[in-house]
């Protein structure tokens, strides 16, 4: 290996993250399986699913997590109401344009309604592919919720395993596990980077890094993470005065990149969000030595973070936020909701009341993943950084 | 389910009566010292909380019935002031709005705070957030029923074992606290046992639109008759009384050849024959109800029937397995199924009831309707070969309602099936 | 001669057409539609029997022994020659109402006097009308409100002073005008028709006193010859306000089918994008309604869309397309919302965007809305035909070929320079159905 200047390293690195992470149509999961005719990739859509199981059963979870504004809708709109979300609209576009073809089957988990029932739409559109809706415990108990959960996963591994997967052995989730496991540990670096020295690590940067995660094997993934910290502490990029936020939205539909670029733009360095959620869920590992099943379930409910989808009957409502907001020394927090989404939108009202009490200054705004308009929000964001600054 | 005192028949001034003393009972529920809970009308568990001598409170129908009252565009605003989206449910807004206002009832009679919220999460996650914010305003505890969705098609044995063991190991130990009482199963199966026969004679009923004319309409008419049996009554006397009384009213009109009775008077012919999918528009209802019956349009089977459960497969309460049965009811519920089982059940009721075309309400509260419509308007167009019609406005949000584009497109729709069956005449 | 008519009320314009017992279409009418949906109904249904008047004037010509080359310049002669009757009878009233208003306007504008201003602007436009309508001036939009503005915002802006001051006399125009509209003018033949046949054979200078002679007289016995409706059929947005019994409204959509099916029988999808809504509709082989598809609640991707948007802009209707068609680089536009429109465009210019590829992305905003219902409604099958107050956009129309193209392959699209009729058409076509069924009834 020669030695090369790590700022031009950075910035090829990032430039690949970017492709990945726009890899709406899904060319490298194509040319993964390309690799090796038998493979089979299982898509997924936000805000959680256990992915060990689909590496386990040697298959390559996919994130399918919209279009954001890379698409025009032309045959999506045709299913969905105007007062319903964007993500469905473009994820089935995507669909029933093709680009799709290359997942053998669909994990959609229990975020929404909507999505919901864009399992049930898959079923009559797709009918010759595998989905599955993943019921996530409500009810807190192992005995129960945790017993139900693990079922539900079994059943999964079941059913991959005569999809003509690898058969899912205890072992093999195992390892699966741990290799999850040494992911969401540098993410949880990335995340205390930005914590220490945020300026070494952009938020624009650090989300096509994690979003490139949805389309590629967990240990390359791994390696561009690892990569990725190492050049970013060799950058010698320099501090800057910009205002410490942290953002919330329940991102299940993804805000645009230049959305992030907007408010990094308008002076707002974030700190702490909760977009691609599924990267950083559990919080912490797994237990890789046990009844992997059990582990997975009983890290799910015990390490769940917060999520609007979820319910949390011994939580006091925005509580972890204001802890989080807190840890990460956020001197703000921007409630970025998708237009239509339910569950963060009734949410919101409690966890704003939560973070004013904690006198911590808040603001909200509303977007949608093909949102082409930032003037308002870099006007809005603006002001917050400055009244932020002032105080 | 509803305050509106137009209807004449006999059942319905009885129904008005239960549902104006249930509301007395709820307002003096702190005198008299009943425990009140709260509950959602999809799979509810009304048996359940009767036999802990628990009286039910439903928010959706306090939305409902603020909504026929011309009440909920105030609530609704007053919800939004505090910070709530014009985007989400107005359901929750409408009944969030009516708590801030002082929770005064249909009936003019202010409703007690819960001291139980019994979280029956059964078809739609917006419950989940509603009694999230309920418990921030009224403190109430909050008991969890997470009832899985049926995302394959089918209740699994798994998913029933799933619901009884929250009901014994979760609920009911709930229902102990608040109630201070004993599970008492006996009790349970007594009221299962009458739940079962009223079920036979709604059945019955909703099953008699296939005669022609239709008794009943199965729509706007039957929001009322399935009223006491997903509301605080089924299990009860009284809708053991109300449903062998409507199934008598029916049989008469059936004997007579009539059609139902709408506000306007007793229905005159009948030109087409509907099914519907979707819940109805409560701020214009009868409006709405209008702009059918007075161009002959009946509807002969609708889905918002089946939003409290399904008995089209023979499903009853059944007092020999009370707990199986309460989950198995849970479960089966409509919005509780999946996209491939409701389109269908739809065309099952196209087919079954002999109707001349489908109609989908699509109302923007309710994604766990409405995400889907277009495609199930199409699937079951595909497997019925009839024509289906699409109109949106919401459940209470008057902001969502033109009445002049839904009866454009209602008399649209109408004309293009007298259309098509004049060719076929001619031809 | 026995008729059957056609109404379209629809949100901006009313239009009728006429049809023969042949089912020929003898006539069409059109005026905008005001708040008095009576008279605009009146209005269009004259205008459609002027026109009836004016084809069978081509069929009497033929009868005459006018060569057959001059005939289509006298029958445009005596088409301007009846436009300018109509034409000052209009501006009489709108003297007349004009003067009426005069206190109430001179009230809120202390010190001004606008009689004498009036009186030279109606004067001036008065003598101004025999050259607005000559042979070979530019031709005039149908309707005198817009042919009168124009006029009068040039004469009053020549002549405003402090005391005539041109926002007062804009307000005197703008009263009156619409008490104009709100009535029907039925103008007796001599007046019209009858001037109207006396100019024309003035200024084609025909070779004897008997040619003209045989000409008046064909062309006097036309005008005279009585026609019987025998049946009409009203549709469109403002349908159930027409003063016609239940049984004779069609919806628009059963109306616009069956007009598409009259125009190109190959049809079997119509997308109609009107001011206020949007139809997907398909149809079988005979022009009956399979199924269709309405914009939901909101208007937005809607002829008044592009009408907000021509506001925002301040640019006419008619500029839109052509100016669209200059864009290099469409900026793709995200929301069709009609509430969002001006702040978004608004937005967009300031951060540099050129208005062509604004405008550019607009067009494709709204026919993207209507790909979206085409295929809610079942897709596009072969033929269609578009239709509608957008149909006659060019832009859009391009950027719907494109699309149909792309997602539907090879589809034969239709769009008839008189599209805007198809609704109208189609009623016409429910009644002259209607009048036969009543005829074999009673035989």
């Amino acid at each position: 290996m020669t030695a090369t200047n790590p700022g031009t390293e950075l910035q090829a690195l990032v430039s690949r993250a970017e492709d990945l992470a726009h890899d709406v149509t899904l060319r490298a999961v194509r040319e993964w399986k390309a690799a090796e005719p038998s493979r089979k990739a299982i898509g997924y859509m936000p805000v959680y699913v256990p992915r060990e199981i689909i590496h386990a059963a040697g298959m390559l979870p996919v994130g399918v997590f919209g279009a954001g504004e890379s698409v025009e809708i032309v045959k999506g709109d045709a299913f969905f109401q105007s007062y319903i979300c964007h993500i469905p609209r473009s994820v089935l576009d995507l669909a029933l344009r093709g680009a799709l073809d290359c997942l053998d089957g669909m994990l959609f988990p229990s975020t929404c309604d909507v999505i919901r029932n864009l399992s049930g739409m898959w079923q009559m559109l797709f009918p010759q592919k595998y989905v599955h809706y993943i019921d996530l415990p409500q009810d807190p108990s192992p005995g129960l919720g945790g017993a139900f959960f693990a079922r539900e996963m079994r059943q999964i591994a079941d059913d991959l395993g005569r999809m003509g997967g690898t058969p899912v052995t205890d072992g093999r989730l195992r390892a699966s596990i741990a290799a999850y496991n040494e992911n969401r540990r540098l993410v949880e670096e990335l995340y205390q980077l930005r914590r220490s020295q945020f300026w070494l690590a952009p938020a624009s940067e650090v989300y096509v890094l994690l979003r490139a995660g949805n389309v590629l094997p967990v240990e390359e993934h791994t390696k561009l993470l690892a990569e990725y910290l190492t050049l970013a502490r060799q950058s010698g990029r320099h501090p800057v005065d910009m205002a410490r936020v942290a953002i919330r939205g329940c991102f299940c539909e993804q805000p645009p990149v230049d959305l992030i670029r907007t408010l990094e733009r308008a002076g707002c360095t974030i700190v702490d969000d909760d977009w691609l959620i599924h990267s950083r869920w559990p919080r912490g590992s797994v237990d890789a030595q046990g009844d992997p099943f059990e582990a997975l379930s009983s890290a799910f409910l015990y390490r769940s973070p917060s999520c609007p989808s979820l319910y949390r009957a011994h939580e006091r409502k925005g509580a972890s936020l204001v802890a989080d907001a807190r840890e990460a020394r956020a001197e703000g927090v921007i409630f970025a909701s998708a237009s239509f989404c339910d569950p963060a939108l009734l949410d919101q009202p409690m966890t704003m009341a939560a973070v004013k009490q904690a006198e911590i200054p808040c603001t909200a705004f509303l977007y949608a993943e093909n949102t082409g308009q930032f003037q308002p929000i870099r006007e809005q964001a603006g002001t917050f950084a400055d009244a932020i600054k002032l105080s | 389910m509803s305050s509106i005192a137009t209807l004449k028949d006999p059942s319905q001034e009885r129904q008005k009566q239960m549902i104006a003393g249930h509301f007395t009972r709820l307002a003096k529920a702190k005198e008299s010292g009943r425990k009140v809970v709260s509950t959602f009308v999809p799979g509810n568990l009304t048996e359940l909380l009767l036999s802990f001598d628990l009286l039910p409170i439903l928010p959706e129908i306090n939305a409902l019935q603020s909504g026929m009252r011309q009440r909920s565009a105030e609530f609704i605003q007053k919800a939004e002031k505090i910070g709530h989206s014009e985007d989400v449910c107005a359901y929750v807004k409408c009944d969030l709005g009516m708590l801030e206002s002082g929770n005064v009832g249909p009936t003019g009679e202010v409703l007690p705070r819960p001291d139980l919220l019994l979280l029956s999460y059964t078809g739609c996650f917006t419950f989940l957030k509603w009694f999230e914010l309920l418990k921030e305003s009224t403190d109430a505890p909050v008991a969890m029923l997470q009832v899985p969705y049926q995302g394959g098609g089918r209740a699994t044995p798994e998913m029933r074992d799933y619901v009884v063991r929250q009901l014994r190991e979760v609920i009911i130990p709930a229902l102990e606290r608040v109630s201070g009482k004993k599970y008492d199963e006996d009790r349970l199966k007594e009221l299962l046992a009458r739940s079962a026969k009223a079920e036979d004679d709604l059945v019955w009923v909703l099953e008699s639109a296939k005669h022609r004319p239709s008794p009943i309409d199965a729509y706007f008419g039957a929001v009322y008759y399935v009223g006491p049996i997903f509301s605080a009554f089924r299990g009860t006397e009284d809708a053991l009384h109300y449903y062998r009384e409507l199934r008598e009213e029916v049989e008469d009109r059936i004997r007579r050849k009539e059609g139902p009775i709408t506000p306007d008077g007793p229905m005159g012919e009948q030109r087409f024959r509907l099914v519907v999918e979707g819940p109805p528009n409560w701020t214009s209802f009868r409006e709405m109800w209008k702009m059918f019956h007075s161009e002959g349009a009946v509807v002969v089977a609708s889905t918002y029937t089946k939003v409290g459960g399904v008995y089209d497969d023979g499903f009853r309460h059944d007092p020999n397995r009370p707990l199986e049965s309460l989950a198995e009811y849970c479960l089966g519920c409509y919005t509780n199924r999946n996209l491939p089982t409701r389109a269908s059940m739809i065309a099952r009721y196209v087919q079954d009831y002999h109707a001349d075309g489908f109609l989908v309400h699509s109302v923007k509260s309710c994604d766990s309707f409405s995400a889907g419509q277009l495609l199930i308007l199409r699937d079951v167009e595909a497997k019925t070969g009839k024509p289906g019609g699409f109109f949106e406005s919401d459940l209470v949000d008057p902001r969502y309602f033109s009445a002049a584009n839904i009866k454009n497109r209602v008399e649209s729709y109408l004309q293009m099936i007298e259309q098509r069956r004049s060719k076929v005449v001619a031809s | 001669m026995r008729c059957a008519v056609g109404i379209d009320l629809g949100s901006t314009t009313t239009k009728s057409v006429v049809l023969g017992e042949d089912g020929r279409i003898l006539g069409r009418g059109i005026t905008n539609s005001r708040s008095n949906y009576d008279v605009a109904c009146a209005v269009a249904r004259r205008e459609a029997f002027d026109d009836v008047r004016r084809t069978l004037c081509a069929g009497a010509l033929a009868r005459t022994e006018l060569p057959a080359a001059d005939r289509p310049a006298f029958l445009e002669r005596l088409r301007r020659g009846f436009q300018l009757s109509q034409y000052l009878v209009q501006l009489g009233a709108l003297r007349e109402f004009a003067s009426a208003e005069l206190p109430a306007v001179e009230a809120l504008f202390a010190g001004s006097r606008l009689g004498p201003a009036l009186s030279r602007i109606l004067d001036a436009l008065e003598a101004g009308a025999p050259a607005l309508f000559a042979p070979d001036a530019p031709r005039r939009s149908d309707f005198f409100r817009d042919t009168a503005a124009s006029e009068y915002h040039k004469l009053a802006q020549s002549i405003a002073s402090p005391q005539q001051p041109f926002e007062a006399l804009l307000g005197v125009f703008d009263k009156a005008i619409l008490k104009v509209e709100n009535r029907d003018i039925d103008i007796p033949f001599a007046e019209g028709a009858g001037r109207a046949i006396d100019r024309a054979i003035l200024q084609s200078c025909l070779p004897t006193r008997t040619m003209a002679e045989s000409i008046r007289a064909v062309l006097t016995e036309v005008y005279e010859h009585p026609l019987e409706v025998v049946a009409s059929v009203g549709t469109g947005y403002g349908r159930a306000r027409l003063p016609f019994p239940k049984e004779q409204i069609r919806s628009e959509i059963l109306c616009h089918g069956l007009g598409a099916h009259a125009m190109f029988p190959g049809t079997a999808t119509v997308l109609d994008i009107g001011g206020q809504d949007t139809k997907a509709i398909q149809v079988d082989g005979d022009g009956i309604v399979t199924s269709f598809q309405m914009n939901d609640r909101c208007a937005a991707g809607c002829g008044r869309y592009l009408g907000y948007i021509a506001d925002e802009m301040d640019l006419g209707l008619h500029e839109l397309s052509p100016l669209a068609e200059k864009s290099t680089r469409p900026v793709r536009i995200t929301s069709t919302c009609t509430v969002f429109a001006g702040a978004e465009i608004r937005d967009r210019l300031t951060l540099g965007q050129r208005r062509e590829d604004v405008l550019a992305g607009l067009h494709r905003a709204v026919i993207l809305r209507a790909m979206a219902l085409l295929a809610r409604s079942g897709g596009v099958r072969n033929e269609l035909t578009f239709t509608g107050g957008v149909a006659k956009n060019s832009t859009a129309e391009r950027v719907l070929r494109q699309l149909i193209s792309e997602n539907y392959g090879d589809i034969t699209m239709n769009v008839s320079p008189d599209s805007i009729y198809t609704g109208a058409l189609g009623a016409a076509l429910f009644a002259s159905r209607m009048a036969l069924a009543r005829e074999e009834a009673a035989a």
